[in-house]
């Protein structure tokens, strides 16, 4: 199987909530990492996981589909899954695929992460 | 050193994502853009394509693979040749009718299945992205089952897989009990035959692996009105109004 090409650091930027920066691409082959940076996020009873998507520079529908078992997952935890710094082109893939009826998306990290805190 | 402001061109060039010709477009609802002879459009022309998360039962993960073992073809010719034969890897009694420019980012093609009671189900799919190596379909409202189908080829310890893998929860409560009640077994059985006929059509005789995972088992009440668009009562009503829609046509 093909390596990963991304990264997915995570910041604790309060005692509640963490924000996971998405760097690279979003595919079949990020799950590993993916889960390895909730696990990370979610440390502490953390109740809010922040996904920074500036850095994203490509996802196909598979990524899409990790995102889908990223939210049951939240969900299933009482976490809340946020989103912010989605290019356009990206908000569009959220429209089309719905998932922008079930993650909230934010302009800012400042947003989410008061949205996150509330 | 000199810094040159960027053209438009290249902004644009340089802005472009690399995936954006993969992706269908948004749009509110979906379009048919032509019904081929036999086909059905009464289910699909102006709903919306529904992902996991707006169905109604459980969530499921279910991916069929299967490896083409000894045979020398790439994932990307694998891929192409199932997109340009999609209908006819399908197990008999379903009808996939490819939309005429095939399978390409936001095309939509009609679907006739069976029921139980000799039913005909009509309804349909959206291609959500296709690239070389992979392409998912997304269902409509009233579809048996509300999410995506990716179909996709790799490589694996030396040898290519062709795999379909289904993130789906049935679209209402009704859905739900057909699939408890052995729609899920006539699923499975469906994507496991397509994907031997697949690797038939390489000469390959190898057998079809399935896992299956219950993703999320919570039902989603919230979604119980979903049964309003449901494609099959849609078609046998469709169907059993046959004869009322001849004679208004014979009297015209």
């Amino acid at each position: 199987m093909p390596q990963a090409q991304v990264t997915m650091d995570v910041r604790r930027v309060s005692a509640k909530v963490s924000v996971v920066d998405v760097k690279g691409e979003l595919t079949a082959f990020a799950e590993g990492v993916l889960m390895d940076a909730y696990g990370q996020a979610s440390e502490g009873g953390v109740r809010g996981i922040v996904m920074n998507f500036e850095g994203l520079e490509y996802m196909n529908s598979s990524g899409i589909g990790l995102l889908v078992t990223l939210l049951i997952r939240v969900n299933r935890e009482r976490q809340k899954l946020l989103i912010y710094g989605l290019s356009d082109h990206y908000q569009s893939i959220f429209q089309i695929t719905r998932l922008d009826d079930a993650i909230a998306i934010h302009d800012s990290e400042e947003d989410a992460v008061k949205a996150a805190s509330a | 050193m000199t810094e040159r402001t960027p053209q438009p061109e290249e902004q644009e060039e340089r802005s472009e994502p690399r995936d954006a010709a993969y992706w269908a477009r948004y749009a509110e609802t979906l379009k048919v853009s032509g019904v081929a002879e036999g086909a059905t459009n009464i289910n699909v022309e102006g709903r919306r394509a529904v992902g996991p998360m707006q169905g109604f039962g459980k969530m499921w993960q279910k991916t069929y693979r299967v490896r083409l073992g000894g045979v020398d073809v790439s994932p990307a010719s694998v891929i192409q040749t199932w997109k340009e034969n999609y209908k006819d890897f399908w197990p008999e009694g379903n009808i996939f009718y490819a939309p005429l420019a095939g399978i390409t980012p936001g095309e939509v093609a009609l679907i006739s299945g069976s029921l139980p009671g000799g039913v005909k189900l009509s309804t349909g799919v959206m291609v959500l992205y296709a690239d070389e190596e992979s392409f998912t379909l997304m269902t409509p409202q009233g579809h048996p089952f509300s999410g995506w189908i990716t179909f996709s080829s790799f490589e694996e310890d030396g040898a290519t897989i062709a795999q379909a893998q289904v993130l789906m929860r049935a679209n209402d409560p009704l859905y739900e009990v057909g699939l408890r009640m052995g729609g899920h077994k006539m699923e499975d059985e469906m994507w496991r035959e397509t994907l031997r006929n697949l690797a038939a059509h390489f000469g390959s005789r190898e057998p079809v692996e399935t896992n299956l995972v219950c993703v999320d088992p919570k039902l989603q009440w919230r979604h119980y009105r979903n049964v309003w668009h449901n494609a099959g009562i849609r078609s046998a009503l469709h169907m059993v109004t046959a004869p009322l829609r001849w004679r208004s046509a014979r009297k015209r």
